[in-house]
């Protein structure tokens, strides 16, 4: 065997992956033989990094050298150069986006600085496919600890201590509902992964699945011990096809050594892990519409008691905690409730992997102490907002939850701060807004998502969350009549105190929040009939200013005939005829009409 | 896999392999400067792994440099161990090789006769 001097990972994420990523795997191969350097040199596919605004990644070590963009192209160059003759690549280095300064190793770069990585440690620097990896960076160990030298009561003791609350929404205390689920007596228990992430914009879950699946192999193992269940299931979508391949490579991994299956670390203590594929309906997040699909039963939520801890899965105790949470777990278990409780606020403990996204510079997941402020999110982590514009509000928890302005950056983020603006953590999507954006326009989206995901079980979610969108729907075209505003606040509040489930109640939100926040939009849609931000297209004037030359374009260019005027003098268009079809403005080689 | 020490005999054996993602350990440099190249880098980098391979020496890393500017010198190679001074040999043969990694790198006894510079370590 020949010395491995140099490590060369090359992310195999999902968004490296589309960006050609396999492809510069091979071609590192090829290049590596071709300077009889394979021996030598090892590459190593891993996980994604989260910073995937900039893949495909590649990073060398051992001197942890970063490298963004790669292109095909590129790989003969890192070879010859790095590799073989040990001159690093500057152009490939990545820049700040601020400072348009190069960095060249990963601990150094902003976005990262920022960071406290504890659920993605792994992430991006071990290969998901090897459990051999996660061994050597110390797997495994706190399910080995949990089994052989602590009861299941001193592990739920440990997991309440750390204050661990659950990742995927509301965040109730995880050590409390695995309370609830031992205290439950039956033959048979469950513990189910809800890896169902539908929110829009949010994917830190497919990330730790496809990055480190084995620490969520490990957290449910270890749920599965504290509780009494013997069988699991990972609810993941299809539409995750990476991911499912890795889990699926780690419970057969885990099950070979013995880390999974009969009688762990001989203590009697047996656990199986079955994968079910779920077919990508938002409702199916919820975890009683979960348990019905896993029964293969039609994906609806019902109501609640009985709780999943008292009867679940077929009527089984059952706990759900999401992937995030899982995540945590290892960790407490190892190093003790104590060291948990270093990070965070008092109330919210530890970290929270967040995925940005919108108009900013760095997108990608950033895992962060509770506690820090959206502002340190934003622009020191996420680098701020694209093309110089200004920042307008951030939409945070997904569907479920708010959009929050300017003034309220410098809060700080936890549970209960967010609840109290009137958003939530939910699963961790952050959306950027700038200044271009519509506030109507944004509520009006997210409203159009739940209502098309509503499973249509209670009248106050499938009806209502329709009757807020034909009103949001006909204030954005121009028609909002006074009382809409009254209505829409009337109808929001019915349905979060009547809706079924967690999806009907928290659907509202994103209305509520932007009329709290920027309800004078709203007034200016209703009542001067103007979309500030000139998104709305209906409601879009467009003018012709002083810089026409009368060439006659715009006017054989309109559909309508709504533009009139003598060849080589300035046009001017009928408002009442035009259509907001902005062909004109297309057509004008002079730049000289506008929207506002 | 039967107990919590099984599972750390074998995390002992693994833990090597993803050592050089840690930086830690001795690191051995080679120059590998143009001046380096031609007086035979390579070669002598090549006989630094080989060297490393036989004696299962898995958690030292192998870097590489550019010219330092002492040409006449190269090759050039440094051995830096944890805490120590680095050590930087010159005119470095590939047959020289086996004896700086059995003494410096092994042992923690600098070859003084190809020694060409020593910098503190901050």
């Amino acid at each position: 065997m020949q010395h491995i001097r140099a490590h060369v990972l090359v992310c195999g994420g999902t968004g490296c992956k589309s960006a050609g990523s396999k492809d510069i795997q091979l071609s590192f191969a090829k290049n590596l033989e071709a300077y009889g350097l394979q021996d030598e040199v090892m590459v190593v596919e891993t996980g994604c990094h989260g910073f995937c605004e900039n893949g495909p990644l590649v990073i060398i070590y051992p001197e942890g050298t970063f490298y963004c963009k790669v292109k095909v192209e590129d790989v003969k160059e890192i070879v010859e150069s790095h590799l073989y003759k040990g001159r690093i690549v500057e152009r490939l280095l990545y820049r700040e986006p601020m400072s348009l300064e190069q960095v060249p190793s990963y601990s150094e770069i902003g976005f990262y600085k920022k960071q406290k990585r504890l659920v993605l440690e792994n992430c991006g620097a071990i290969n998901p496919e090897q459990i051999e990896e996660y061994i050597a960076v110390g797997g495994y160990e706190a399910l080995a600890k949990a089994v052989t030298t602590m009861s299941p009561q001193e592990v739920i003791d440990e997991v309440k201590k750390s204050g661990l609350r659950g990742r995927g929404g509301g965040g109730f205390p995880t050590g409390m509902k695995w309370e609830f689920a031992a205290k439950s007596v039956s033959d048979k228990k469950y513990v189910i992964c809800n890896a169902d992430e539908g929110d829009p914009g949010a994917f830190m879950d497919r990330s730790v699945l496809e990055g480190d699946p084995h620490r969520v192999l490990e957290g449910m193992a270890i749920c599965g011990y504290a509780m009494g269940a013997d069988e699991g299931y990972i609810y993941v979508r299809a539409e995750y096809p990476l991911a499912i391949k890795r889990l699926r490579i780690a419970i057969e991994q885990a099950e070979a050594l013995g880390l999974l299956g009969d009688n762990i670390f001989d203590s009697g203590f047996s656990f199986k892990l079955h994968i079910k594929e779920g077919a990508g309906a938002f409702v199916c997040g919820e975890e009683t519409a979960l348990m019905a699909s896993i029964e293969g039963k039609r994906g609806m939520p019902r109501p609640r008691p009985p709780f999943p801890a008292v009867s679940g899965l077929w009527g089984k105790p059952t706990n759900i905690n999401n992937v995030e949470t899982f995540a945590n777990v290892a960790q407490i278990i190892v190093h003790g409730a104590d060291w948990y409780c270093q990070f965070g606020t008092e109330r919210s403990k530890g970290t929270k992997v967040f995925a940005l996204t919108g108009k900013i510079n760095n997108t990608g997941l950033a895992e962060v102490p509770m506690g820090i402020t959206m502002r340190e999110i934003i622009y020191d982590i996420g680098g701020g907002i694209t093309n110089g514009k200004k920042f307008k509000a951030v939409q945070i928890g997904g569907p479920s939850g708010g959009c929050l302005p300017e003034n309220m950056l410098d809060l700080p983020v936890d549970y209960d701060s967010l609840i109290a603006a009137g958003a939530m953590m939910g699963s961790g999507g952050l959306v950027v807004m700038d200044e271009d954006t519509c506030m109507v326009d944004v509520a009006k989206f997210f409203l159009n998502f739940t209502q098309s995901e509503s499973c249509g079980k209670c009248t106050p979610c499938r009806e209502g969350t329709k009757r807020m969108l034909e009103i949001l729907t006909r204030i954005t075209e121009g028609q909002g009549v006074e009382g809409d505003i009254e209505l829409l606040e009337n109808l929001a509040k019915n349905i979060k105190e009547t809706a079924l489930c967690g999806l009907g109640q928290t659907a509202p939100n994103p209305v509520l929040s932007t009329l709290k926040y920027f309800r004078h939009e709203y007034e200016a849609h209703i009542k001067e009939k103007r979309c500030p931000a000139g998104v709305c297209e209906k409601l879009a004037n467009y003018t012709i200013t002083d810089a026409c030359r009368g060439c006659g374009l715009c006017a054989r260019n309109c559909p309508v005939q709504a533009i009139s005027g003598k060849i080589k003098s300035k046009h001017v268009i009928d408002q009442a005829v035009c259509i907001k079809c902005g062909a004109c403005m297309a057509a004008c080689p002079f730049k000289a009409i506008i929207k506002g | 896999m039967k107990s919590l020490a099984d599972l750390q005999a074998l995390r002992e054996k693994l833990k090597a392999d993803i050592k050089l993602r840690r930086n830690e350990g001795t690191i051995v440099i080679v120059g590998m400067g143009t001046c380096g190249i031609a007086a035979g880098a390579r070669e002598v980098m090549s006989a630094v792994l080989d060297e490393l391979a036989v004696r299962k020496l898995v958690d030292v890393q192998v870097r590489q440099t550019g010219c330092i500017g002492m040409c006449e010198k190269e090759v050039l190679v440094d051995v830096i161990r944890p805490n120590e001074p680095r050590i930087t040999y010159g005119k470095v043969k590939p047959e020289d090789v086996k004896k700086i990694i059995a003494d410096h790198v092994v042992n923690g006894r600098i070859v003084e006769e190809l020694v060409v510079g020593k910098i503190e370590q901050n």
